[in-house]
């Protein structure tokens, strides 16, 4: 709202995010420039000031020649990236680029396809970074989730040149690194002409500096990619280049999900996670309490994480309470343990080779929603048990008798041995609790109306479950049950069905005193002596004073524009994150214009419209004495205080699996060859070979030409994810009433589609049938001379239940994973169209394994990952 | 029995010209559709309100419109208009795309022919100046349908069991919620405020205001429709900013009240009643002589 | 509804409905009427009943006993069609009293209750009074002659009103065929109520009486074909809509019985089959033109040319005065 220029990329704000897209339109009004980057003219489009077409999986070159631009034409907000960047940090002289090495960078290993990271590190860092061996590990658990970042290990030794003259400072690498993104390499690339790229980088740098900021608005457009992670550093850079993060209608917008998608990874659902992003800890690497801590905050370095052992300990106490203490490292050794990736698609592939028995599924429907159908379903077909709480039956419940796969006879109802047990979830509406939205912000929802019949709340589910186990458990001496047996499970129960209290759950989370029993006012107060608990160390303060922060309700009208009463933001109610970048090192507002903390001499505390992101009493001039770690370390003009070194990363030393900087690969299934370097795509990425999980041929591989055209799913505002919730509601139905694909008047004339006809869409996975729509919303690219056609379906139809029924775009999808996080690469592949419905029964399989045959997907293993030169020698 | 007073040409305040002493300031809606984003949260918003059975689950083809027109089970309608335009930037002979939605609704009109034809009094107009069916009353005569010049108001014929089947149906301007000082549901839920509520002289300034923001800004498409006291229906009570021409959106450019012109349909059925009675009296005296 | 989404839209097969049909996909900018058939039937009876009233007054006063007698139960006959089917039509018939709640000269639905509403006892003590001979000795059926002649003169006094009004029925919606034919249409359905009255009098009386009703077939017949006529070619983009295939089937049927009624008329003075056969093409081009004018209406509603180019052609002469 605040912003002057809004870049809307990865993300169909206006169409999945409609509430959210007021403030857009209210920017609009006040005459802010609004540009919408994507494959396809959306309704988000249509409201845009600029449109701009782009190829499928091609963000990073488009990104990449925005940051070329900036950089050749010395557009960047120099004393904010001077001041608040790694720009001027110099980097170890065995750093070799992907300029350099095709594509790859220092220390890549092609066996494990894995890198060494030493030799990203900072100059006299070298040994900090991880080997290949526990980038490996990293990739296996998706550890760049976990604590946002392991940082290095520095303090206020690092080699900085201010002037950035140096060759080896991040700003001279930085500027090596996207030379060759230049706009006609961008428009050979991603298609987009080379006058559009122009434009929007001249608009993005025009509205950004110390009058103006730019917001860069993303979401799952951008993050399910092979280098999903990599999309968004190349934007993180640009918004540190530019001077807009920590700034009021800067910063960069990761639209989340579903609701209270946010809050499923602060307090998580993740495998690899525990609450407030602590890492779960690993059964080789962190066997003892304090290699689980050190690894957390990295030794002595400084920043915020210098608190992990109070975080820690808080947490433990929360959950074993008395069973807890000292000499039992706070009953460290009750945590499970993980061993490598337990993502949710290794535990399909699993499920599908019988090594997982049961499954509990809530408030997820994968056969529909999930990458890969057909996988989903096979595996869910081969559990002993399955467990669906959810509102309807959805297709999850039901592939056993009406999945597609019973038609093709691969699931044969009387003979599937999985026993499913549907169990009437709670709706959001019969229950109260909270959602954690996109800006972090904590909202408490009453319950309206009480749940119909058996429906429960999963608070109920979990907390009788958990009662029933540990009454049978009751006694045992077996030390493996210890952990169950000593939870404090004794949250207050209300009603006729003895339903557990969210109000008291959200005070353990909040954190209080053990002795006093105080609700703690902030994580500052979580001590490492064990006498506090508290559930989520970043959560602390939303029951400050003893009262529900998260429901206070003070109307816009009634406060001023930040409107700090409404609801409760995390961390200590931040609405915006690392705010102390909107004031100058001295600590002055940048502008009148765009003031929003800063720091008042007078009262000797930083002060503003926000709660500053920053110890308020630190003075601009505070430097570390030598030897200080944490937040002590923290200098008084380091505003991004969870790093290890209080900047923003331009370059990444550590943590990320693929690269301290993005580069342009081509997504794993694409019919183009990169045009950029030797190396195809993301080398790193995850990949499961295994013959039900093939993949389409791509440059250097043959008869790509099979699979000629790129493909991408997402959403509509019509519906919701796999459409449980929508495509059962007749209002919503109506709307979309059926499955379809969006193609081209071009690609309509090519291959004989007829507008309203059928279309049968196929992959080396399967193939699905949809209704077409030919719109002049998608149009063929020009890319490198030969055009490309994009198609685009919604991913909201399934088989089995719902007013309105078709195939699903995900059964077309493959299993190949982002290595940092272990995301789908669900946004782009290839596949062919071809007028008609597919054939039914098997006659559909064996359509699907002629293509294999034609595509030589089966003669085509091992897959040819890494074919840059220097990988290959 | 009631009378009502014949009122062949409205005036601007509808309300008071249907004999209501100093009645509220009569309410309406200024829909911007350059700020639509097509969600369609204010057809649900009105179906979920007003209990609006659905209307049928087909694909239509017609953009990502897929209810149509407004109707008896559709009472808001967003329409979708994909339109080919010079790209900006590219080559002359590229084609970009421009996309145009906009939220139809009843116009409420200052002469509401639905309301003047009505024979049974159903059709009613409120004294906030709006134009409301009474289920209770209406017998489904159905002429008030052809009478609409936009195409508004129709009889609601599924399904079956349905407690307004064979009745006309159409927005009431959520006379309900209006009465109890809240919003009607589709303005209400509308994220963008594309739609807005209020009183219509508030409206038309802010209309005024927007559609003068819009050109200064470049948009010389931009256009106001249904807000000229002197066009056909003495100006409508839903007002909207367009930013192509009306037919485009399904709308008609220039609609007139049908009973505009009755006195002279009347008279003219004198004078053919009077030719009547004239060939019947000639018949006979003819024979006569 | 989506069925004609489809239709409309197979003509674009292939891609979205081209911007320059200003339209929105060719949809209607207006809703057609939700009339059934009985509607069509009503314009008809209504006129026919109007027509035989006339005719029958006419020749109560002039002595034709026979011609008055078929004229009045005829009317009798019409009328109740009529009523019945106004009342079937209707989306809830048990609430057809609704319609005597107001008394709206705005409304012609309103005003043809209210006329059908005085008409009809009037209509029905005559046609009542011609059933005396049935009926026992009495004061009753000594005294309903009279009364039938007054009911029968008052009848025939609303009758033209019974016949017109229904023109402006039509005349009185958005549809454009019938809005814009407004100065005409009464013409047509009076001409219309003239041959179907005259036609009842042609079959229902015999040679000796029925003088009038032929001077009537030939007066409502021109009448009927030279209005007709005016909507077919005068009416401009309109007059499109009543040489469209449908509409124009049933007008060229309609001139063609009309005009040989008329003739049948004229010339079967001397021939009773002939008479009758004249006055049945009489009532069934009748029927031909009523049908004709209200399909016309159908294809005007349906295509959103007939609404939009005369508005569009209107708003820019203003604008370019
Ligand atoms: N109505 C509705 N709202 C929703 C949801 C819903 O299902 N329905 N789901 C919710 C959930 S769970 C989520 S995660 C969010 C997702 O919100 P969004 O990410 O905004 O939604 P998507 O539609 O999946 O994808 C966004 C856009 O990414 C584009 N895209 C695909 N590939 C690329 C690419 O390589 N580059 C670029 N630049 N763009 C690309 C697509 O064309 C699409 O327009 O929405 C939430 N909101
Ligand atoms: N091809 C492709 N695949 C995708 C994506 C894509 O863009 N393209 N997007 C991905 C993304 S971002 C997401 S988030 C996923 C979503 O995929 P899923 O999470 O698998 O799909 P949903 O339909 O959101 O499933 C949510 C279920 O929760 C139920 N539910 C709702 N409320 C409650 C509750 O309170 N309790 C319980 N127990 N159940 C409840 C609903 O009925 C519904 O069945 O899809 C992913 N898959
Ligand atoms: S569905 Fe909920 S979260 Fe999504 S846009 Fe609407 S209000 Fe916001
Ligand atoms: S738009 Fe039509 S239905 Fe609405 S008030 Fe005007 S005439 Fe009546
Ligand atoms: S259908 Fe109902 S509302 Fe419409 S004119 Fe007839 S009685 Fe009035
Ligand atoms: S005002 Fe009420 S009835 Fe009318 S369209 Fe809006 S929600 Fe529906
Ligand atoms: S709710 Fe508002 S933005 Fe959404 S379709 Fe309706 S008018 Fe447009
Ligand atoms: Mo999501």
């Amino acid at each position: 709202m605040n912003a002057d220029c809004i870049i809307i990329q990865g993300s169909n704000m206006a169409e999945a995010h409609p509430v959210g897209f007021q403030w857009v339109v209210e920017a609009k009004l006040r005459g802010a420039k609004v540009i919408h980057i994507d494959p396809r003219f959306t309704r988000t489009s249509a409201l845009a000031d600029t449109f701009v077409p782009i190829r499928a999986g091609t963000d990073i070159a488009f990104l990449g020649g925005v940051i070329n631009h900036v950089l050749s034409n010395d557009l960047d907000f120099r004393e904010y990236v001077v001041a608040y960047t790694n720009a001027a940090t110099i980097v170890s002289e065995r750093f070799a680029d992907t300029e350099d090495l095709d594509g790859l960078f220092s220390g890549f290993d092609p066996a494990s396809r894995t890198y060494d990271e030493s030799s990203w590190q900072y100059a006299g860092n070298e040994d900090a970074g991880g080997d290949s061996e526990e980038t490996g590990a990293r990739r296996q658990v998706a550890s760049a989730l976990q604590h946002e970042s392991h940082g290095p290990g520095i303090d206020s030794e690092v080699e900085r040149d201010e002037t950035l003259q140096h060759p080896r400072c991040v700003f001279q690498i930085l500027k090596r690194h996207f030379a060759r993104y230049t706009p006609e390499m961008v428009e050979r690339v991603c298609g987009v002409p080379a006058e559009q790229l122009l434009e929007v980088a001249k608009a993005w740098a025009a509205a950004s500096g110390r009058e103006r900021t730019t917001t860069l608005v993303y979401s799952v457009g951008w993050t399910q990619h092979s280098t999903g992670v990599q999309y968004i550093r190349t934007g993180t850079i640009l918004q540190l280049l530019l001077g807009n993060m920590g700034r009021p209608g800067g910063g960069i917008l990761a639209l989340r999900g579903h609701a209270s998608i946010q809050g499923s990874t602060d307090i998580p659902t993740l495998f690899n996670l525990l609450p407030g992003y602590l890492p779960m800890p690993h059964v080789a690497q962190h066997e003892r309490f304090d290699d689980w801590i050190g690894a957390i905050r990295h030794g002595d370095q400084k920043g915020f994480w210098g608190g992990a052992p109070a975080y820690a300990t808080s947490l433990l106490k929360a959950w074993w309470g008395d069973a807890a203490t000292v000499d039992n490292d706070f009953a460290y050794g009750y945590l499970p343990r993980i061993s490598g990736d337990h993502g949710t698609y290794r535990q399909v592939l699993d499920m599908i080779d019988g090594r997982i028995k049961g499954y509990f599924l809530l408030g997820q429907n994968p056969a529909v929603g999930s990458a890969h159908g057909k996988a989903q379903r096979l595996g869910m077909a081969n559990l002993d048990w399955l467990v669906v709480r959810d509102l309807f039956e959805i297709e999850s419940a039901t592939f056993w008798k009406d999945g597609p796969e019973v038609a093709t006879g691969e699931i044969v109802p009387e003979e599937c041995r999985t026993e499913v047990f549907l169990l009437p979830a709670a709706s959001h509406v019969e229950k109260e609790g909270t959602f954690t939205q996109t800006q972090r912000m904590l909202q408490w929802r009453e319950k309206a109306v009480e749940p119909p019949g058996d429906c429960r709340s999963e608070l109920w589910f979990f907390f009788h479950l958990g009662r029933l186990v540990r009454e049978r458990l009751a006694g045992s001496q077996d030390g493996r049950d210890r952990p169950l047996l000593d939870l404090t499970w004794d949250y207050p129960v209300h009603g006729r069905h003895d339903e557990p209290s969210a109000d008291a759950v959200l005070r353990e989370v909040n954190g209080f005193d053990l002795v006093t029993g105080r609700p703690l006012a902030s994580s500052g107060e979580l001590r490492a002596d064990g006498s506090t608990a508290g559930g989520c160390w970043i959560y602390t303060g939303v029951y400050a004073g003893g009262v529900n922060q998260a429901a206070r309700r003070r109307p816009g009208s009634e406060q001023d524009w930040v409107a700090a009463e409404w609801g409760w933001v995390w961390p200590a109610n931040r609405r915006i994150l690392y705010n102390r970048a909107s004031a100058d090192p001295e600590g002055r507002p940048w502008s009148e214009r765009k003031a929003y903390v800063w720091w008042d001499d007078e009262l000797g505390r930083w002060t503003g419209h926000d709660v500053p992101d920053f110890q308020v009493d630190k003075p601009p001039w505070y430097r570390p004495p030598p030897g200080a770690t944490g937040a002590e370390a923290l200098a008084g003009d380091d505003p991004f205080i969870m790093q290890g070194d209080g900047k923003g990363w331009l370059f990444v030393p550590t943590g990320l699996v693929d690269g301290p900087l993005p580069t342009h690969y081509e997504p794993a299934e694409s019919p183009l060859p990169n045009r950029l370097y030797g190396q195809q795509s993301n080398p790193t990425r995850v990949v499961y070979e295994r013959a039900d999980n093939p993949r389409n041929p791509s440059p250097p591989d043959e008869h790509r030409e099979v699979f000629p055209f790129v493909f991408t799913t997402s959403r509509l505002t019509e519906h919701h994810t796999s459409g449980a919730m929508s495509r059962t509601l007749g209002y919503l139905a109506e709307l979309q009433p059926a499955m379809f694909v969006e193609v081209s008047p071009a690609l309509a004339r090519e291959r004989g589609l007829e507008h309203l006809g059928w279309a049968t869409i196929v992959t080396a996975r399967s193939a699905i049938e949809a209704r077409v729509l030919v719109t002049d919303r998608l149009r063929p690219l020009r890319v490198d001379g030969r055009p490309v056609h994009q198609v685009w379906l919604p991913y909201h139809w399934g088989v089995g239940s719902g007013l309105t029924t078709g195939d699903s775009a995900n059964d077309l999808m493959g299993v190949s994973l982002d290595p940092n996080v272990l995301i789908q690469d669900s946004k782009v592949g290839t596949c062919d169209v071809q007028p008609g419905r597919r054939p039914t029964g098997p006659a559909l399989l064996d359509l699907v394994a002629g293509y294999r045959t034609r595509a030589g997907v089966a003669s085509m293993a091992p897959e040819r990952i890494v074919t840059a030169e220097q990988g290959r020698g | 029995m009631i009378t009502e007073r014949s009122r062949l040409l409205g005036s601007l305040d509808p309300a008071a010209g249907s004999g209501y002493v100093e009645p509220p300031p009569r309410v309406g809606f200024f829909t911007d559709t350059s700020i639509c984003i097509g969600c369609k949260a204010c057809e649900v918003a009105c179906k979920e309100w007003n209990g609006i059975p659905q209307d049928g689950i087909e694909l239509t083809g017609m953009s990502y419109d897929n209810s149509v027109g407004l109707g008896a089970s559709t009472w808001r309608h967003v329409a979708f208009i994909e339109q080919r335009v010079a790209a900006p930037g590219a080559g002359g002979d590229e084609t970009g795309v421009r996309w145009l939605m906009s939220s139809d609704v009843c116009k409420h009109c200052t002469s509401a022919a639905c309301l003047d034809v009505c024979p049974t009094g159903s059709l009613l107009r409120t004294e906030l100046g709006t134009v409301v069916v009474q289920d209770d009353i209406c017998n489904g005569c159905g002429y008030c349908i052809p009478a609409c010049p936009y195409g508004v108001i129709d009889q609601r014929r599924s399904p079956d069991g349905d407690r307004n089947v064979g009745l006309a149906q159409k927005c009431t301007l959520c006379y309900d919620r209006t009465g109890a000082g809240l919003e009607p549901a589709c303005a209400k839920a509308c994220p963008t405020d594309s739609i807005q509520f209020g009183s219509l002289d508030e409206l038309r300034k802010r209309a005024a205001g927007r559609v003068g923001a819009l050109r200064a800004a470049g948009v010389a498409d931009a256009r106001l429709y249904g807000e000229d006291p002197a066009d056909g229906v003495g100006g409508a009570g839903s007002l909207f900013l367009l930013l192509d021409d009306p037919e485009v959106y399904g709308l008609p450019p220039d609609p007139v009240c049908t009973t505009r012109d009755l006195p002279a349909m009347w008279r003219r059925a004198a004078v053919a009643a009077a030719t009547m009675a004239a060939v019947t009296a000639f018949a006979f005296l003819g024979s006569r002589s | 509804m989506t069925d004609e989404a489809r239709a409309s839209d197979s003509g674009a097969a292939g891609e979205p409905a081209p911007d320059a049909s200003r339209s929105y996909y060719g949809r209607p900018v207006i809703k057609a009427p939700v009339w059934k058939h009985d509607i069509t039937a009503y314009l008809f009876t209504g006129g026919l009943a109007a027509g035989s009233s006339l005719l029958a007054a006419g020749a109560d006063l002039t002595g034709r006993h026979e011609l008055r007698r078929g004229c009045r139960l005829a009317s009798l006959a019409a009328l109740s069609a009529s009523t019945w089917f106004l009342i079937h039509d209707l989306g809830r018939p048990s609430r057809f009293a609704n319609m005597l709640r107001v008394f709206k000269p705005t409304s012609p639905m309103s005003m043809g209750t209210w006329i059908l509403a005085a008409y009809g006892p009037m209509a029905g003590l005559a046609a009542a009074s011609e059933v005396t001979g049935v009926l026992p000795a009495g004061v009753a059926s000594r005294a309903l002659p009279g009364v039938g002649r007054a009911a029968g003169v008052a009848a025939a006094g609303l009758a033209p009103l019974l016949g017109t009004y229904t023109a402006v029925l039509l005349a009185d919606t958005a549809v454009p065929a019938w809005h814009d034919a407004g100065r005409h249409l009464p013409f047509v359905f009076a001409g219309s109520a003239l041959a179907s009255g005259a036609g009842v009098g042609l079959l229902a009386a015999p040679l000796g009486q029925v003088g009038p009703a032929r001077r009537m077939a030939v007066a409502g017949a021109a009448a009927e074909l030279a209005a007709t006529s005016v909507l077919e070619h005068r009416l401009g983009l309109q007059s499109e809509a009543y040489r469209s295939a449908a509409p124009a089937r049933f007008l060229r049927l309609a001139r063609g019985l009309a005009a040989a009624g008329a003739v049948a008329a004229v010339t079967g003075r001397r021939s009773r089959v002939l008479s009758a056969l004249g006055g049945a093409a009489l009532l069934a081009g009748s029927i031909c033109t009523r049908c004709g004018v209200y399909q016309a209406g159908l294809v005007s509603a349906a295509d959103p040319r007939f609404t939009v180019l005369p508005q569009r052609q209107r708003l820019d002469a203003g604008q370019a005065r």
